[in-house]
């Protein structure tokens, strides 16, 4: 019996659990008021008072699903996953086992295509040693999938007779059936936590590796980056200095990207909040906001493909020879752009956020519009926008397509904004695409270079929401 | 012609057949009413009976309001304050107003007296400065207090001392008239006496008006009093009289307490 089937089948029992659950619980409702305990009374106006049932039917009815189908799906997703190694092991103890060669490769090899031709994978063996496995494997893949269907019905069943065992008219099903939702709910939430943790746990393995091949000094301040010369055997001293990196990151989204981003996004919110017509805010906020939709990889083109060459020319009529076709500046200019509704929204929050009352009180004192933003209103708001910049520019920097498509490969240790400069994203990309080993100094790098990535956004985003909190607190 | 009961100068503002629409809804019907020098004026009334409306009308705040439409005469020394020359960042430098809650920006105690001189004008050096901030302080009863700190934050200060803060604020810029609206209902009875004691101090010097719907506290600051009822004046008239022996009904049973 396949895996699938066994499922429907499941669910298919959950559902008659919840309906004749439900049937039972209404049934023994009615009987609640139908035969009251005492002699039917004379008098039609007396209620007859029975045992009301302290749930709704289709609690009782959702209780019993519950106990019929989560064992039982639960049984069957662990059986699913460790059923490989328990048909492994009963093949190995098939006498054909004693013929199988020594060494693991030819071993495994020979397990796997049996395992193919018995699974209908493949048609036939290439190695004819493997046929005296087919069997053995059919066989194995018989007994425990039966077996397994068998304990998942047995479980359905017990769960039924157990829910229906505890269907009373005082049973609190309702309770009960809220308190697995919440356990439910509780794991979904786990699961997004627990991945996380999994995904740092991975990174910092993966980076130690790394650090054990190369010394996380020379890591963190070498200025020179040639991850190449290490994979053609140079040694992997002097080839993973990661500053010209960092350097390209910060110039690229700490510097050029926050000068576009900020003015542009600061004063379009100054304009939104303090200055537009409650219509046209209407109109602009959600265009603005648009922006923030659009796919990285079409800013990349742009970036790539107009920006760049346009950079590029723009460079030579003012005679700069060295002026590249990938340019930090043309990156870092649309990047900023692509973070601007993202700035802009921030500011807009925290200056809407300033209590009205600091307006009115400068504007009562015979100051303009733009004097009360200037004095008060942008000092006051200055906390939530600092914080907002921040998040940005950890959004920033953690930023791929733009580089990768525009910013280049060479890692210059350079002011010039017309020169080619590379990221940690851009490299992180270009280190782990092609054919790569997995245990080599130049992948790991990519594993010790998100770690970095990921340590410093971290940061920026816990600070950045300690001042935007501390702020928010101020005006409660 | 009869005997004009007003002194021959002319009141320092006065509202003529003044109207406030807030869109389509009428706030304020016909008030025609005087304000000078030489008195406080109370506006009292049960609320939303357009009392910060109208207030708000004599140094152009509604302006802010969007809507807001202001129809009739008011003048400032005999100026129309709604006549398009006049320079609205100016006339609000001449009527300062104090608002309900205490308001001070989030700056040091220095920097707030400090806002409205700076952003005139009013003072050619740091020491022109100092000289200002310490008189406005003095005189809003709030030196003592804060001469040794005068860089700590204005938001820090208790409620009542924001509130003087604000008032000091206010007269820094040297206004003629000085706009009050609930000044006190934010604050306890002790800071309420004290913002009192300086309205008494004040008067004389700026022609002020106060909204409050504290009838102690009108009779006790106010010597002259305006009832106002559903966006029209009821009545007005000398405060002691108002309280003692009203002429109209509905200003009888309001300072009775009957309702508001
Ligand atoms: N910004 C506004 N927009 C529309 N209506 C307003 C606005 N401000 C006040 N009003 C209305 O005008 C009337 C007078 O309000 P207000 O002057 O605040 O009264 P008071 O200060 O006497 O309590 C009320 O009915 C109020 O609802
Ligand atoms: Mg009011």
């Amino acid at each position: 019996m396949s895996g699938t089937a066994i499922t429907i089948l499941i669910i298919g029992l959950g559902l008659i659990a919840w309906l004749s659950a439900r049937a039972r619980a209404l049934r023994l409702a009615h009987a609640g008021r139908a035969s009251p305990p005492s002699a039917p009374s004379p008098a039609p106006e007396a209620r007859p008072r029975g045992p009301l049932l302290h749930s709704l039917p289709s609690y009782h009815g959702w209780y019993a699903a519950i106990w019929v189908a989560v064992p039982a799906l639960l049984f069957l997703t662990v059986w699913t996953s460790l059923m490989p190694g328990l048909v492994t092991d009963r093949v190995l103890q098939d006498p054909a086992a004693a013929t199988l060669p020594q060494d693991a490769f030819s071993r495994g090899a020979i397990l796997s295509e049996g395992r193919a031709i018995a699974q209908g994978k493949a048609a036939a063996a290439f190695d004819p040693r493997s046929n005296a496995f087919v069997e053995p494997y059919r066989e194995a893949q018989r007994f425990y999938s039966i077996g397994g269907g068998v304990i998942a019905l047995l479980l359905a069943f017990a769960g039924g007779a157990y829910a229906f065992t505890r269907i009373r008219p005082d049973f609190r099903a309702r309770t009960r059936v809220e308190r697995l939702v919440m356990l439910g709910l509780l794991i979904a939430s786990l699961i997004a936590i627990i991945t996380t943790v999994g995904i740092v746990a991975s990174l910092l393995w993966e980076s130690i590796r790394f650090f054990s091949l190369v010394n996380p000094v020379d890591f963190l301040f070498g200025t020179k980056w040639s991850p190449q010369s290490a994979a053609l055997g140079y040694g992997n001293e002097n080839a993973f200095g990661a500053v010209p990196l960092f350097w390209g990151t910060i110039f690229i989204g700490a510097i050029i990207a926050m000068a576009v981003a900020i003015p542009l996004g600061l004063m379009s919110a100054i304009y939104l909040t303090q200055y537009a017509r409650p219509a046209a805010r209407k109109w602009l906020k959600p265009i603005l906001e648009v922006l923030a939709g659009v796919p990285t990889v079409v800013y990349g083109y742009f970036a790539a493909l107009t920006i760049a060459p346009a950079m590029r020319d723009f460079a030579v009529s003012i005679g700069i020879s060295s002026a590249s076709s990938e340019s930090a500046l043309a990156a870092g200019l649309v990047m900023g752009v692509m973070i601007i509704p993202f700035v802009s929204s921030m500011a807009d929050d925290s200056i809407s956020s300033v209590p009205q009352a600091m307006r009115d009180g400068s504007l009562a004192m015979g100051a303009t519009t733009s004097e009360t933003i200037r004095q008060v209103l942008l000092p006051a708001a200055l906390p939530g926008v600092v914080g907002g910049v921040l998040l940005a520019v950890s959004r920033a920097i953690g930023e791929t397509m733009i580089v990768v498509m525009a910013a280049g490969l060479a890692a210059n240790l350079t002011l010039n904004p017309f020169a080619s400069v590379t990221t940690v994203t851009t490299q992180i990309v270009q280190l782990l695409t092609g054919d790569q080993e997995f245990d080599s100094a130049k992948t790991l790098a990519a594993f010790a270079l998100g770690l970095v990535l990921f340590i410093v956004t971290l940061l920026l985003n816990i600070v950045a929401l300690q001042v935007v909190k501390r702020y928010r607190e101020a005006y409660e | 012609m009869t005997e004009q009961t007003t002194p021959s100068a002319p009141p320092k503002m006065a509202a003529r057949h003044v109207n406030v629409f807030y869109g389509d809804k009428q706030a304020i019907r016909d008030v025609s009413i005087e304000i000078d020098n030489d008195h406080v004026i109370a506006f009292i009334g049960p609320s939303g009976c357009g009392k910060s409306t109208f207030l708000r009308t004599l140094n152009r705040m509604n302006d802010t309001v969007a809507g807001a439409r202001v129809e009739g005469d008011i003048t400032l020394d005999g100026e129309n304050i709604y006549d398009p020359s006049m320079d609205v960042v100016q006339l609000r430098a001449r009527v300062g107003m104090v608002f309900q809650k205490p308001n001070p920006f989030p700056k040091s105690i220095y920097d707030n007296i400090a806002y409205g001189p700076r952003i005139h004008g009013l003072a050619n050096s740091k020491a022109d400065l100092d000289v200002i901030v310490e008189s406005a302080l003095r005189r809003a009863g709030l030196w003592d207090e804060v001469k040794d700190r005068l860089k700590d934050s204005g938001t820090a200060l208790s409620g009542g001392q924001q509130q003087r803060l604000c008032i000091g604020r206010a007269i820094a810029v040297e206004p003629e008239v000085i706009l009050m609206d609930e000044p006190c209902s934010a604050l306890d009875p002790i800071a309420t006496a004290k913002i009192e004691e300086l309205i008494h101090e004040l008067r004389g010097r700026y022609a002020i008006a106060i909204v409050t719907h504290n009838m102690q506290q009108a009779a006790r600051v106010s010597q002259r009093t305006a009832f106002f009822h559903l966006g029209t004046l009821v009545e007005y008239g000398v405060t002691s009289e108002i309280f003692t022996n009203p002429r109209e009904d509905r200003t009888k049973d309001y300072i009775t307490g009957r309702y508001g």
